[in-house]
């Protein structure tokens, strides 16, 4: 079954706070229902689909079903992190055309800045220990043992692929910086990122090391907030005030260790990318707007080559000179200013890819970064980790 | 083999070295551990399909066989990857090595600057103790 025009996306909301010092998880949850319900036009009785991750509360889709007083009749919770939005949105036009649902309602939020700020406070007092930056490891896991011991951070394995990347194509930091500086351009039009600075490549390779060859500004922020989409069956977005925006392409696939067969010189994006071409019946050629989840520099960079905007081994060339920066370059990307700039809510990029895409599709994002006439959009999302284990979503977006 | 004095498991809270936190072993690794301990590094290989796979498992990820067997790698291989995260004595290099075998795996550089390695580099394992468990796999330049 294609998926290709089964349904469109009628609503996105993006949480204007970057730190919810005084919001609970679940209000950020429940925030973004209402601002994507309110932009869609739409009312709390027409979601009869639920969609979230692992960021929800307690139970998910059933804890946030009861505080948001939803009648459900499908509901999903895939998870694989900060991907799971793009992949919400393939599995609700699935489900819109099974005939399970008619209008679904997909939530991201989170606050690991606020939390991230509490325990360090609590520990500055003796009150408690310093905190993780992610869930604390399951102990089930069955890598765990192999990669604990390590030191495995998302920083050092993002990494290892930008070293193993440089090693095999002569990619350099320099390319790698010209990815945040487009980002920066797009930034400094967005009154809520929070580096809204424009800086050059010199900014980016004499930022501090993180972890070599990353430099801090290769990195993506850390903020709090969320975002929310509403997909519905496109009987129902014709009756709508808003600009149809039609879901064409979906592709998803996990790529992990192989058994030790291991090639960190392709993201999962290689395979979800082709699977979302060939439902959406375009070409890279096609795109004139693209979300690429952006958690690093070298994430960009190894997403276009993957989903084919150019050959292996040649995204540092591409990202060259400003290649990304809309107005200026061949492929405007991330023109909200993206993970790298903007926010990166819960640790997970997903959702304020496919929020910025929409923008783009209905003509409003930034007058300054707008793409003129922008009618086909991508979305991308790697969750996990580019050299361990991350699953990639693709969605080809078009206004129709 | 590990040289107590450089890689001494520090306490809880105070500066210094990074503390290599004790694996967390499922019964059917458990072997590779003890193996640890005694300074042997095992690599499992399916008798079904004849090939290796790691991290170690009784079924095989390539064929879905249970008929899987340790042996002993050699204990060599090259560089794949690797990065120097953290600063001054905390600093760590994590890093991909592919054995002998042709399995890739994730380990730490140790006992050399990160700085003078290479990816392709020949390294050789050496093991070094835990945060109060089994002997960890690691490598330095061979």
């Amino acid at each position: 079954m294609s998926l290709n025009g089964s349904a469109c996306i009628v609503g996105a909301y993006e949480h204007p706070t970057r730190k919810a010092d005084a919001l609970s998880v679940v209000r950020l949850h429940a925030d973004v229902a209402r601002g994507a319900l309110e932009d869609a036009g739409l009312s709390k009785g027409d979601i009869d689909g639920y969609f979230c991750a692992g960021d929800a509360p307690g139970l998910g889709t059933t804890t946030m079903a009861e505080y948001l007083g939803l009648k459900l009749r499908h509901v999903d919770s895939t998870e694989c992190g900060g991907s799971a939005p793009i992949l919400h949105v393939a599995h609700a036009a699935a489900a819109i055309a099974a005939g399970r649902c008619n209008v679904a309602l997909i939530t991201l939020a989170g606050r690991p800045r606020a939390q991230m700020a509490a325990a360090q406070a609590a520990a500055k007092d003796g009150k408690g220990r310093a905190p993780l930056a992610l869930k604390p490891p399951d102990p089930d896991a069955p890598e765990l043992a192999f990669e604990l011991p390590y030191g495995p951070a998302t920083q050092n394995l993002y990494a290892a692929v930008a070293k193993r990347h440089m090693h095999e194509f002569g990619t350099t930091s320099e390319q790698l910086a010209w990815i945040k500086v487009a980002a920066s351009h797009h930034a400094q039009h967005n009154p809520l990122a929070m580096l809204r600075e424009v800086v050059t490549v010199e900014d980016v390779l004499n930022s501090p090391l993180v972890s070599d060859p990353l430099h801090r500004l290769d990195c993506c922020v850390m903020s709090d907030g969320g975002g929310a989409i509403i997909v519905a069956r496109p009987e129902i977005a014709r009756q709508l005030k808003r600009p149809i925006v039609k879901v064409r392409g979906t592709g998803e696939a996990p790529k992990h260790g192989m058994g030790g067969k291991m090639d960190l010189t392709y993201s999962a994006a290689a395979w979800s990318g082709p699977l979302a071409f060939a439902e959406a019946g375009v070409t890279p050629a096609d795109i004139q707007y693209a979300s690429l989840y952006d958690s690093f520099t070298i994430t960009v960079l190894m997403q276009l080559e993957d989903l084919g905007f150019c050959k292996k081994g040649e995204g540092g060339r591409f990202v060259a000179d400003g290649n990304l920066i809309s107005g200026v370059g061949k492929l405007p990307f991330n023109t909200d200013g993206g993970g790298l700039c903007n926010n990166h809510p819960a640790n997970r990029g997903g959702i304020t890819k496919i929020i910025e895409a929409v923008r783009q599709l209905r003509g409003e994002a930034h007058p300054a970064v707008q793409v003129p006439d922008c009618s086909l959009a991508l979305a991308n999302g790697i969750g996990g980790a580019l050299a361990s284990r991350h699953t990639a979503g693709t969605l080809i977006l078009e206004r129709v | 083999m590990s040289t107590p004095d450089s890689n001494r498991v520090k306490p809880a809270g105070a500066p210094g070295p990074r503390r290599i936190p004790a694996p967390r072993v499922l019964p059917e690794s458990q072997a590779y551990w003890t193996a640890a301990d005694e300074g042997r590094l095992l690599v499992k290989q399916c008798r079904a399909c004849g090939e290796f796979h790691h991290y170690p498992r009784d079924i095989c990820p390539h064929c879905m066989s249970a008929d899987t067997e340790w042996l002993q790698a050699a204990g060599t291989g090259t560089v794949y990857s690797f990065s120097t995260m953290g600063k001054g004595e905390a600093a760590y290099t994590l890093a991909f090595v592919t054995l002998e075998e042709g399995v890739t795996l994730m380990t730490n550089l140790v006992d050399c600057d990160p700085a003078d390695v290479a990816i392709g580099q020949p390294v050789r394992v050496v093991f070094k103790p835990s945060d109060g468990g089994h002997a960890v796999p690691m490598f330095t330049p061979a």
